[in-house]
């Protein structure tokens, strides 16, 4: 390879809450279906071992407890951390050095994700390394770059064409920070593409042409994505282009929830404690740890087989004496009926709504988890009336053929007369990694299918009126629309009306986003009094104007959605046509 | 045993039975020779263990004015190959001098050491040694059944992981088979009326188990493989 740009490889990076994989399929082999690459993880002290699915857990260790190269890898005999199997088994025994879920606090607006801040809530005479949540991905990613080096020496990672997939709920600073720690870990041409849509292409790529039969024009594909913390919806349309062809276009994306398989295996471990300690037993916390654990077993083999009434749920004992020192209970099926099914998809109408959070005075800077854990509410919600024709599932959870005809019946209760159709085939673990490398293939032949769908929300720019000031009562702040919702890569638009700006001091913007508005065009204003859930504010933006100090320049503010698929905005002096790029503060509010 | 690692329902009726059959696999693996055949699917020509391959090559150099008294220290390293080292040897005497001098001895890896490997896998994701270090007789069956679904989950994962396992014979078990002339002795066990040449013609009783590949995890040699599970502390 003589030349850096020509990539042999169309590489798909699922970078997961609780696991990542990596899809991977030559370039100009546009028939293959793109493959899993092992990756070599520490599966235990001085072991590794290649796994299709990488934990995202990294595991900080003291200086003491473990021996020299214990956590050797294959291309590292001195590394100091552990990401992957070994790291997430640690996290049930020394939860104060193991960071997870990092993915969910890169998009918690309430804390500085720039800052070392993870392990959360580690204790102050902790002397643990601690890390951002951009360095923690940039570590996740970093392994993926060093095991796909190690296997492919001859085509180096950081020159393949590479897709990294982010939740659709992803906003536009959240997707910043993804490409910043892809930066960290040396991969600067990668392009982000959303994992519900990757899953469709996985599909698609799992069809070959004949998927083209199992859809027509006008169909509402809806993806439900169920992973082990966080649950995302699409809604995709299938267009006719005018000649007969096919077309894809993504209509809609949900809100961020955290809510996902493990909180079902905790809530049956929470049930089931509650049992035992009626009953006069105590469960400390390895033990919880030990039940969920069990649970998860049990939730698994039921939902798998009808005929099974009850599981046994063991919790060893945790000394060499197993049965000995064991509590073992059962797990019946309408207990696990009334706490997964019915706690997490309840038979609702179309019209319902999750119950939202009642706001404590003070709340603690924790994950914002999602306050009701009915997926099926939150589903009705991101529907909100609109009827899919068809629906694909992805995530671990959904696997159990059972959650997913449950998910079907509530969803045909909707629909009236309709019934939505099971697209299936896809391979629910792998899917997404695999689906983005059909993509980055896509991108890199400029053959095959494109799904469209430009920016998933509109985004504004909030502006304080300058009105008489009235005491207790807060100027009227203007949102002004500066991306609309669906603007494509590549693209940039203008709010044509002029500022003014000090140079020589920091200029901030507050910073809004919306699901929901999809009519708002550019320059579009809304009051942020009455938008009320329809907007969102997420991190400021700011920028600093060199010049001579105090002189007040006039610009116009500029957005652009780049080839990666993050949005960039500017204020551009109308005198120059100097630009100047907004940064996003990720300082967090807390 | 065997077919204890294909069969879903562990529970067995007739406890004694499967923990009889538990305790040959057991045994199995410490039976060295099983154990390399499980282990060392492609035996390769390995040289004993702790054979001494390091080749001192005297060389005379004459730029050289201490005299080293050269005091061996024996570093135990696993090398693939012979390793050749050059000890330079000088010849004017004026002094006096210690030097250390690595001796590279190759040492193999003990025959058990996969064999103990597998155990600590084997403990660590199914609790076997736990399981059957326990003194079960006083014991509920009830309680033993629970335990045994822990360890069944745990050694299946980690035995389908590390093992893949195929059965000598393809055919169903029941079928007629017949075992024609110059067949491998050592893949079919003959039973029942045994007599003349072959070929036979018999019923297959037991379609046989054979490790198709062994993938255990990679681990460095200096690691004390008889440290099977290690001792947990935790720290208050």
């Amino acid at each position: 390879m003589t030349s850096s740009t020509a990539a042999r490889f169309a590489i798909g990076i699922d970078l997961g809450t609780t696991n990542t994989a990596v899809g991977f399929v030559a370039v100009d082999d546009d028939k293959a279906s793109p493959a899993a690459l092992p990756l070599p993880q520490v599966i235990a002290a001085h072991e590794h071992a290649p796994r299709p699915l990488l934990p995202s857990f990294l595991y900080l260790p003291s200086s003491s407890e473990l021996p020299e190269g214990a956590l050797a890898l294959p291309w590292d005999e001195k590394r100091g951390y552990a990401v992957g199997s070994w790291a997430r088994d640690r996290a049930a025994s020394v939860p104060g050095r193991v960071i997870a879920s990092a993915k969910s606090w890169l998009c918690h607006p309430g804390v500085d994700r720039r800052a070392p801040i993870l392990p959360f809530g580690a204790a102050a005479d902790s002397d643990v390394e601690k890390l951002s949540p951009v360095q923690v991905q940039a570590r996740l990613l970093g392994h993926l770059r060093e095991a796909w080096d190690a296997a492919h020496a001859d085509a180096p990672f950081a020159e393949q064409r590479i897709v990294l997939t982010v939740p659709a709920s992803f906003d536009a600073v959240a997707r910043q920070l993804t490409e910043e720690a892809a930066a960290q870990a040396g991969l600067v041409d990668v392009v982000l593409l959303e994992e519900p849509q990757a899953a469709l292409y996985a599909w698609i790529a799992s069809h070959g042409d004949a998927w083209r039969k199992q859809v027509q024009p006008g169909d509402l594909i809806l993806v439900v994505d169920i992973g082990g913390g966080t649950t995302d919806f699409s809604l995709i349309e299938v267009k006719d282009d005018g000649a007969g062809n096919l077309t894809l276009e993504r209509k809609a994306v949900g809100d961020h929830i955290l809510l996902g398989g493990d909180n079902m295996d905790l809530a049956l471990a929470y049930r089931v404690r509650a049992r035992l300690e009626a009953e006069g037993r105590s469960v400390d916390d390895w033990q919880l740890r030990a039940l969920t654990h069990s649970c998860r077993a049990a939730k698994e083999a039921m939902l798998e087989n009808d005929a099974l009434a009850e599981q046994t749920v063991v919790i060893p004992g945790r000394g060499s004496k197993l049965i000995g020192g064991s509590i073992s209970t059962s797990l019946s099926r309408a207990e696990l009926e009334e706490t997964v099914l019915q706690g997490f998809f309840p038979d609702v109408a179309a019209d319902a709504r999750p119950i939202a959070a009642r706001r404590a005075g003070l709340q603690t800077l924790g994950l914002p988890y999602a306050h009701d854990a009915a997926i099926t509410r939150h589903l009705a919600a991101f529907l909100a009336g609109q009827k899919p024709a068809a629906l694909l599932f992805n995530g671990g959870v959904t696997r159990s053929p059972r959650l997913q005809q449950r998910v079907v019946d509530v969803v045909n209760s909707w629909l009236g007369d309709q019934k939505v159709r099971v697209l299936s085939g896809a391979d629910l673990d792998l899917a997404v990694a695999r689906g983005a490398a059909a993509y980055a293939r896509v991108r890199a032949s400029n053959k095959g299918l494109r799904i469209k769908g430009g920016t998933a929300r509109a985004y504004y720019v909030g502006i304080e009126k300058s009105e008489l000031a009235v005491p207790g009562i807060a100027p009227r702040v203007d949102a002004v629309c500066i991306a609309p919702r669906g603007m494509e890569e590549g693209s940039e638009a203008t709010i044509d009306s002029e500022l003014g700006l000090v140079v020589g001091e920091p200029a901030h913007f507050r910073f809004f986003a919306s699901s929901k508005r999809e009519r708002d065009a550019v320059g579009a204003v809304v009051d942020v009094a009455r938008a009320g859930d329809d907007l969102t504010e997420i991190a400021p933006i700011e920028t600093t104007l060199a010049g001579n100090a105090g002189v007040l320049v006039p610009v116009t503010l500029r957005s652009r959605v780049t080839e990666v698929g993050t949005l960039e905005l500017f204020a551009v002096e109308t005198a120059s046509s100097t630009r100047h790029k907004l940064e996003f503060q990720v300082r967090g509010e807390g | 045993m065997r077919r204890r690692m294909t069969d879903p329902s562990v529970v067995d009726p007739a406890p004694p039975g499967f923990f009889a059959r538990l305790a040959l696999a057991f045994r199995v693996l410490f039976d060295a020779v099983l154990a390399r055949k499980l282990l060392l699917p492609e035996p390769k020509a390995l040289p004993p263990a702790e054979k001494v391959v390091d080749r001192v090559v005297e060389k005379v150099v004459d730029r050289v004015v201490e005299k080293p008294v050269e005091v061996e220290k024996i570093v135990e390293r696993v090398v693939e190959k012979v390793v050749d080292r050059v000890v330079e040897k000088p010849v004017e005497v004026e002094k006096i001098v210690e030097r250390v001098v690595e001796k590279i001895v190759e040492k193999t890896r003990p025959p058990e050491e996969g064999a103990l490997h597998l155990l600590s896998i084997l403990q660590r994701d199914g609790r076997l040694l736990d399981f059957l270090g326990e003194d079960i007789a006083g014991l509920k069956d009830a309680d033993i059944g629970a335990a045994v679904r822990l360890v069944h989950q745990g050694c299946k994962k980690a035995l389908s992981t590390y093992v893949v396992l195929a059965p000598v014979r393809s055919e169903a078990e029941g079928a007629v088979i017949v075992v024609d002339k110059g067949f491998d002795a050592h893949s079919i066990r003959l039973s029942g009326d045994v007599k003349g040449e072959p070929p036979y013609k018999g019923t297959l009783a037991h379609a046989g188990w054979k490790a198709v590949e062994v993938k255990l995890p990679e681990r460095p040699a200096f690691v004390d493989a008889r440290v099977v599970a290690p001792a947990e502390v935790e720290v208050r």
